[in-house]
């Protein structure tokens, strides 16, 4: 019995120094870290997915954590905390809360990890080694000079139904909105904040949380108010599927209402080539990842214009529709690039 | 002073013969709140009820010529169907002093499986649709199970399968739309309930030209939420079953020691409520024209508003599938009302909060009356 038991606790401990010896070995291999706002979200999904292809092709060990929902802080907090205990080289961050997670940030960098910042930058966003983003102000300008070159002379009769993120505008939110005014054409007054213009083509703002359910309802809503309406800006394509909806639901399905959105979504392109979206700005989660990763692997970062602060990750106008004197794309090559 | 004096001389003249009077009204009064507790108590659906008509009058005067018109009344009711669905599920559950944390996600999951079975594997949507209903109710059962075994309160039994459910979801969705052309073009069947059609028409068909029903345009989902609520309605107050959903949720010792098996009341209170949150899934799919993976996130909560609202005690045993209806429709008109009166989404929130607080508190103090 007693020769049984040592036995065990040789093999016990046998198996234990193994383990560890385990980890040592691969601790000595380059530790990574992606962290997103959640792990649901198309976008995150196919950054995720660019950054496991890259963590594959340069030999890297990649942890992924993610929030349990938008705007859950403490669970990047502690993501964060746990690449640091890991002995991680670095992490990209798509940051919830864009200003609680900055003393996090600051710690890790502290303790030698080099921060990439995704998507949205922090707030200051010199808090973060660099930032690697779309320039939604650009994305959201595309699509509203899209579409006052569209309507041509009828632009200035427009009346604008807005469906927006939140109530509390997060940077994504105004920017895209703000964008698309001035590329529309219309006196944004506060550049950071929507619903000060005094505008008369701006019927309403509406909020759809980027979903699609919510995104009818607010349509519908928008419809009691706006009767006329003829151009539907939509914070993303989920939204402006659910704007659809409700369109076509009053027969205002004929073309009649051009609808705009920004992301470019494979459903989203795949809404610009059958007609349900006149034209969405493309961004690209993927290239985003991918090259945080290799910045990070290498220890170096690509140049980045001091006068924009941020590497801009690009934003392209897909629509079968082109307007002169706005570069696009068509669907074909949307649908090549597009992600989700 | 004087003048005082012979006032009051003059008002104890005046009180000398009213003085019965005023003692017996102070008697009545209490009796007729107590009535009004008694009112309510038997008919607990008429605050709901009350709450809505009042909702109507208010927003027709804020937003006078938008709200009222019946083409906005239609948009609400289209509005609120997955909700109430959704509610009547949960309405089950509560009835038996139980909680369902998980219904939005088996709404979600069911909408995933009739969906993306149908449209992306290409199994045909004979197939497709009944796997979807069979997911909810699967899902459902494994609560009840949980439950009912384990013997592990509801409250943390759904929070948990709230989570698998969500992860199951991720797991079989990959998080991809579909969208309504790709769903029109596989699985037209799916999307039947999102139809709309004209009550007028429905007049003309019959015969008879009904110009009031002009301007209304209902969906097949609402249709079907009607059908539900009757069927369900039934069932809680016309069967055995029903006696013993509410018997269980009042004491379930007591309806134990009837001869009532608890255990089974609750496995199929659940496995009923998962099977409603499936026919959800098919309104939901109907109303967004299509499948969304990440859509229906504050719909747990949504269904548990309509049914405190609608007044089901939260302690079980008693309450209705009709007042779940009127709440849901008590949420939807003030949502609306207040977007179309121009007010911000966090106003709508605080009203809704507002409506909830109100709700629990009344049904506290009917409660009262028992003891």
């Amino acid at each position: 019995m007693g020769k049984l038991r040592f036995l065990r606790l040789a093999l016990a401990g046998t198996l234990i120094v193994g383990a560890l010896a385990g980890a040592t070995a691969v601790a000595q291999d380059i530790t990574v870290g992606l962290i997103t706002k959640t792990e649901t979200n198309p976008f995150f999904v196919k950054m995720r997915e660019g950054a496991e292809a890259k963590a594959k092709e340069l030999g890297l060990k990649l942890i992924t954590a993610a929030g349990k929902f938008d705007g859950d802080n403490d669970a990047q907090v502690a993501a964060i905390e746990n690449l640091i205990s890991a002995g991680a080289k670095g992490f990209a961050i798509v940051p919830s809360d864009s200003k609680a997670i900055v003393p996090t940030i600051q710690k890790a960098r502290d303790a030698g990890l080099m921060v990439i910042v995704l998507d949205t930058p922090l707030d200051p966003m010199d808090a973060a080694t660099a930032t690697f983003a779309t320039d939604n102000r650009k994305a959201g300008m595309l699509i509203g000079q899209w579409a006052a070159g569209t309507l041509g002379d009828k632009a200035k009769d427009a009346s604008i139904v807005l469906l927006d993120l939140a109530t509390n505008q997060p940077t994504v939110d105004y920017l895209r909105d703000q964008g698309f005014m001035a590329g529309f054409g219309i006196d944004v007054k506060d550049p950071n904040k929507y619903g000060d213009e005094d505008d008369p083509r701006i019927c309403t703002h509406e909020i759809s949380q980027g979903d699609q359910e919510k995104g009818r309802t607010a349509m519908e809503n928008a419809l009691q108010k706006c009767p006329n309406v003829n151009v539907v800006y939509t914070i993303n394509e989920p939204a402006a599927a659910g704007a659809w909806e409700a369109l076509k639901a009053v027969g205002k399905d004929d073309g009649s209402v051009l609808i705009i959105s920004v992301d470019g979504g494979c459903p989203g392109v795949a809404n610009v080539k059958s007609g349900v979206i006149g034209a969405t700005s493309q961004q690209y989660p993927l290239l985003m990842a991918s090259m945080a990763l290799e910045a990070i692997a290498k220890g170096e970062l690509p140049a980045i214009d001091p006068a924009v602060g941020f590497f801009d990750t690009g934003a392209t106008l897909v629509t079968d529709k082109p307007v002169a004197g706005v570069d696009s794309i068509d669907t074909a090559k949307g649908a090549d690039l597009c992600w989700g | 002073m004087s003048d005082d004096a012979t006032g009051s001389a003059a008002a104890e003249r005046g009180l000398r013969g009213s003085a019965t009077d005023v003692a017996s009204f102070e008697e009545e009064r209490p009796s007729l709140l107590r009535r009004i507790q008694g009112f309510l108590h038997q008919y607990p659906t008429s605050i709901p009820l009350i709450v809505l008509l009042i909702g109507v009058v208010i927003f027709s005067v804020a937003a006078p010529g938008k709200f009222l018109s019946p083409l906005n009344l239609s948009v609400v009711l289209q509005q609120v169907t997955i909700v109430a669905i959704l509610g009547m599920a949960q309405t089950l559950v509560i009835l038996t002093a139980g909680i369902d944390l998980s219904v939005g996600l088996i709404m979600i999951l069911a909408s995933v499986v009739m969906g993306r079975t149908a449209v992306v594997f290409g199994v045909p949507v004979e197939i497709a649709f009944p796997l979807g209903l069979a997911a909810g109710v699967a899902c459902g059962f494994l609560n009840g199970v949980i439950i009912t075994m384990l013997r592990l309160p509801p409250f943390i039994v759904t929070l948990g399968t709230w989570s698998i459910f969500g992860a199951l979801n991720t797991f079989y969705s990959n998080s991809e739309t579909i969208r309504s052309q790709d769903m029109e073009a596989a699985a037209p069947f799916l999307l039947w309930l999102g139809k709309l059609f004209k009550l007028y028409d429905i007049g003309l068909f019959l015969g008879m030209d009904l110009p009031w029903l002009k301007g209304w345009v209902v969906t097949y989902g609402s249709i079907l939420m009607i059908v539900l609520a009757i069927v369900l309605s039934y069932l809680l107050s016309r069967t055995a079953f029903g006696r013993h959903v509410y018997a269980t949720g009042d004491d379930p010792d007591a309806a134990r020691l009837s001869g009532i098996n608890t255990t089974r009341v609750l496995i199929s209170v659940y496995a009923l409520a998962g099977l409603i949150c499936a026919i959800a899934a098919w309104v939901l799919i109907g109303r967004i024209g299509g499948v969304s993976p990440q859509a229906g996130q504050t719909a747990n909560l949504d269904s548990i508003t309509a049914v405190v609202i609608g007044g089901t005690s939260l302690f079980g045993g008693r309450g209705s599938i009709v007042g779940t209806l009127f709440g849901a429709l008590i949420v939807g008109v003030f949502r609306n009302g207040l977007a179309l009166s121009g007010l911000a989404l966090l106003w709508q929130d605080f009203a809704v909060g507002v409506l909830i607080i109100v709700a629990v508190t009344i049904d506290q103090w009917i409660r009262k009356i028992s003891s």
